[in-house]
């Protein structure tokens, strides 16, 4: 690993000003990431600001009709949280099935979705869910924050600070995983938002995407056999050695079945 | 930078770089080599120490973040007298090793797992040691001694 300069601030605004002074500077959060990147040198960031002595990015609270998750909250965290489980234990579900123990009790949701990982399980909750993301400058939807491959909407220096997610009427997440690494083949999180039903894929594309002719099936009915017919197309997935786009198309549709079968 | 945590029950004061690992910096700057790396992908498990009571994979930490931590590593499970621990012991009775490349991890993890379940099924135990990779076993006689250490452990509480 090259060398760097490490920081620690114990505010938000402290660490929103050390990023802005350095532009390679970046945020450190569980680094179940960005450490193995910057082992392999993919990432060589001049400094790194330490978001673990910033208590305000730590924890869950429930508002009214909606769980405010901070940023630096761990996956173990998530998982394990008696206000999660009885609010949308989907989400504890997928909190609890991130990689392994040592992975969730170091990853954390804001390091999760600023990575944005093709693959990523959280990015797929925060969609379906029509999430808002909040940041040290403003409010992101869902719907206009995941970008791209590791892309989002976040500018330089911005930090992730919590997600608040609206408690929906019911939702699951089905996850194939892949053997060796954990992460999501193929994900998808089916949820009954007020907006609507809401059904977010992960892991076969180059980034999370709202299945909107599932969507439509599923708001004229809501089970898996109206799905019986469902041909999801493969067009633009991912073809790789863990499998091609064809296989991710039909575990999109042997995904959603699931999910919605879980909910019925 | 210095940088001072508590280590195995005894305070250790050390010079790191701020690209040091802690796997890195317990093997080479404090001898304890106990702690395995196995991969460069935070994937194998062998090098799970505890941090403040949860484990973690030491090779994915930097140590220069644990300023005031404290820190288990295999070597601080046996009492000083040189018992083992009940998982230790454990692993040791059900033939959960081989080459033993993997156990230190592998203990590590099931002392964490056994403490928040501490009376796991099959599945669970496999599932409570996911994060590590055995390359000899086949993970039969593992799962078992996670059974039988989390036992021992009810016992011992
Ligand atoms: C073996 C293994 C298996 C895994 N399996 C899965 C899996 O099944 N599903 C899954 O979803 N993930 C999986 N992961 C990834 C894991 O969830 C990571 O924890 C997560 O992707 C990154 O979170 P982190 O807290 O570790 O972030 P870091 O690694 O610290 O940071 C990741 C990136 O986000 C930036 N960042 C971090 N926090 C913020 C913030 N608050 N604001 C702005 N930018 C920020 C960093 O600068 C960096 O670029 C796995 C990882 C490993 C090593
Ligand atoms: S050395 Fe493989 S996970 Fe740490
Ligand atoms: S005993 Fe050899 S790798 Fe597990």
């Amino acid at each position: 690993m090259l060398n760097f300069e490490y920081l620690r601030p114990s505010t938000v605004t402290e660490a929103g000003a050390m990023l802005g002074k350095m532009s390679e500077a970046r945020p450190l959060a569980g680094g179940m990431t960005l450490i193995p990147a910057m082992k392999l040198r993919l990432a060589a960031p001049t400094a790194l600001v330490d978001l673990a002595g910033v208590p305000e990015l730590n924890g869950i609270k429930v508002d009214g009709k909606t769980v405010i998750v901070g940023a630096m909250t761990k996956h173990a965290d998530v998982a394990a949280s008696a206000d999660v489980r009885r609010l949308i234990p989907a989400l504890a579900d997928l909190a609890g099935g991130i990689g392994d123990a040592q992975v969730r009790n170091k990853g954390t949701l804001g390091g999760s979705i600023a990575n944005n990982d093709p693959a990523a399980c959280y990015p797929a909750a925060v969609l379906a869910l029509g999430a808002t993301v909040t940041t040290n400058r403003r409010k992101i939807a869902a719907d206009s924050f995941f970008t791209g491959m590791f892309e989002t909407a976040l500018e330089p220096g911005e930090i992730v600070t919590g997600v608040t997610f609206p408690v929906p009427a019911a939702a699951a997440y089905e996850k194939f995983r892949s053997p060796a690494s954990r992460y999501a083949l193929v994900g998808v999180f089916v949820a009954k938002t007020t907006g609507g039903v809401r059904v977010a894929v992960t892991g076969a594309a180059t980034c999370v995407f709202r299945a909107s002719a599932i969507e439509s099936i599923l708001a004229e009915k809501f089970s898996a056999e109206a799905l019986a017919s469902l041909r999801f197309p493969a067009d633009g997935l991912n073809s790789d050695l863990h499998g091609d786009a064809q296989y991710r198309a039909q575990l999109v549709g042997v995904l959603t079945k699931r999910a919605v079968a879980k909910l019925s | 930078m210095l940088i001072q945590f508590v280590l195995n029950g005894k305070p250790v004061a050390v010079d790191v770089a701020a690209y040091d690992l802690l796997a890195d910096v317990v093997r080479e700057k404090l001898g304890l080599t106990g702690t395995h790396i196995g991969c460069d992908t935070s994937q194998c498990g062998a090098c799970v120490v505890h941090i403040d009571g949860r484990s973690v994979k030491s090779c994915s930490t930097l140590a220069v973040t644990l300023e005031g931590a404290k820190v288990t590593t295999i070597e601080g499970l046996a009492s000083p007298s040189g018992q083992l621990h009940p998982m230790q012991q454990a692993f040791h009775e059900q033939h959960g090793l081989q080459c033993g490349f993997c156990t230190p991890g592998m203990v590590m993890s099931a002392v964490d797992f056994a403490s928040r379940n501490p009376n796991p099924t099959p599945a669970e135990a496999a599932a409570g040691i996911e994060g590590n990779f055995c390359r000899c076993t086949g993970y039969q006689n593992i799962v078992k001694s996670v059974i039988a250490g989390a036992a021992a452990m009810r016992v011992v509480k």
